[in-house]
């Protein structure tokens, strides 16, 4: 095996980053991959709640670095997934404990035995964004259908570009197919258009987001979660597979077949 | 505001963004990017006839490219000729 190290990063803060890490690792583990997440948030740590793992946390990233501990030793289990693990930031620390050259070394010793690394990067474009950056082999920015979120998610391609990282592969997160279609929030074509980068997916507004990131148990596991489907298909494509773009309308239920029936649609 | 006759906000999203973008990516202010404008006009002006008003000079973006455009029309060649 040699693994793929894909960062994911934003810019934007709070946009969807480690919901993004934990879904895709999780759908990469259904999918018999075997998986390293790394939270790259050093100071604050967040990945290992979301996974549901924060119970389990004994050695961190800085500890493997400072030679406290082996990489196998921090890297925590999960719970379903045999093949899945996570090595958590360390929240006592700085971002200056980490430099790009650990990330790069860490990376290469765990490529020999996985598939896919996924590193969650912490918001901003300073030391721990660089750290998260270097040892990428593909980089996926996260963003969110707003200005602010566009205007940072800009900010990092361009960076990326000048670093000659690539073009990164584009999330958009948390889109509103309703407000959408009343023209009250920038479309994928638009934010693809403002943006010049290639899309990996469209993740689709979802409750049911919040109450998995609740119970520790990302939605990539949930069959009728609408995020958890976008976050499987993107885990697919970064496979190499060809999966189509979900239909964002909304679902024939009820509701709609009542509005066929009624004309009212 | 008038629900049914004000203007959707994802346009506005869309051509400020744009604009924002533009300014970012070459890192040049709206001062700047004047006196750039005023620079290119003058050493133009020293060589041919130019109408100042009809020159369109403007950042454009394409893709992750971005391009200094400029439209300079001449009127030195036409009016000579109607001498």
């Amino acid at each position: 095996m040699t693994a793929q190290v894909i960062t994911v990063t934003s810019g934007k803060g709070g946009v969807g980053k480690t919901t993004a890490v934990a879904n895709l690792a999780n759908a990469l583990a259904m999918d018999g991959k075997r998986v390293v997440c790394i939270d790259g948030d050093i100071g604050l740590r967040n990945l290992d709640v979301v996974m549901g793992l924060e119970n389990r946390i004994v050695y961190d990233l800085v500890d493997v670095i400072e030679g406290r501990c082996k990489l196998k030793q921090a890297m925590i289990r999960d719970k379903r997934y045999p093949e899945l693990y996570l090595i958590p930031a360390a929240q006592t620390r700085d971002k200056n404990a980490v430099s790009p050259s650990d990330m790069v070394r860490i990376c290469n010793d765990l490529r020999a035995d996985s598939d896919f690394v996924i590193i969650d990067s912490p918001a901003g474009i300073e030391r721990g964004f660089r750290n998260s950056i270097a040892a990428a082999d593909r980089v996926l920015v996260v963003t969110n259908p707003e200005v602010s979120a566009v205007r940072d998610a800009d900010r990092v391609v361009g960076i990326l570009e000048a670093e000659e990282k690539g073009s990164p592969a584009l999330i958009l997160n948390r889109l509103n197919p309703a407000l959408v279609r009343n023209n009250d929030m920038l479309s994928a074509e638009d934010v693809l258009d403002l943006l010049g980068i290639q899309l990996i997916g469209i993740v689709p507004e979802d409750e049911t987001v919040i109450i998995g990131s609740n119970r520790g148990a990302p939605v990539a596991a949930d069959g009728k979660s609408r995020a958890g489907q976008a976050f499987r298909n993107i885990a697919k494509r970064l496979q190499g597979q060809d999966v189509p773009f979900m239909d964002l309308e909304p679902q024939s239920g009820l509701w709609s077949a009542i509005q066929k029936i009624t004309g009212r649609k | 505001m008038n629900f049914f006759t004000r203007k959707r906000s994802a346009s506005s999203a869309k051509e400020r963004l744009q604009l924002v973008l533009i300014h970012d990516r070459t890192d040049l202010t709206l001062e700047e990017m004047e006196a750039l404008k005023d620079d290119l006009l003058k050493t133009i002006a020293r060589h041919i006839e130019i109408d100042p008003e009809a020159i369109q000079i403007g950042l454009e973006k394409d893709g992750r490219e971005q391009r200094l455009v400029a439209d300079i029309p001449l009127r030195g060649a036409a009016r000579r000729r109607a001498g």
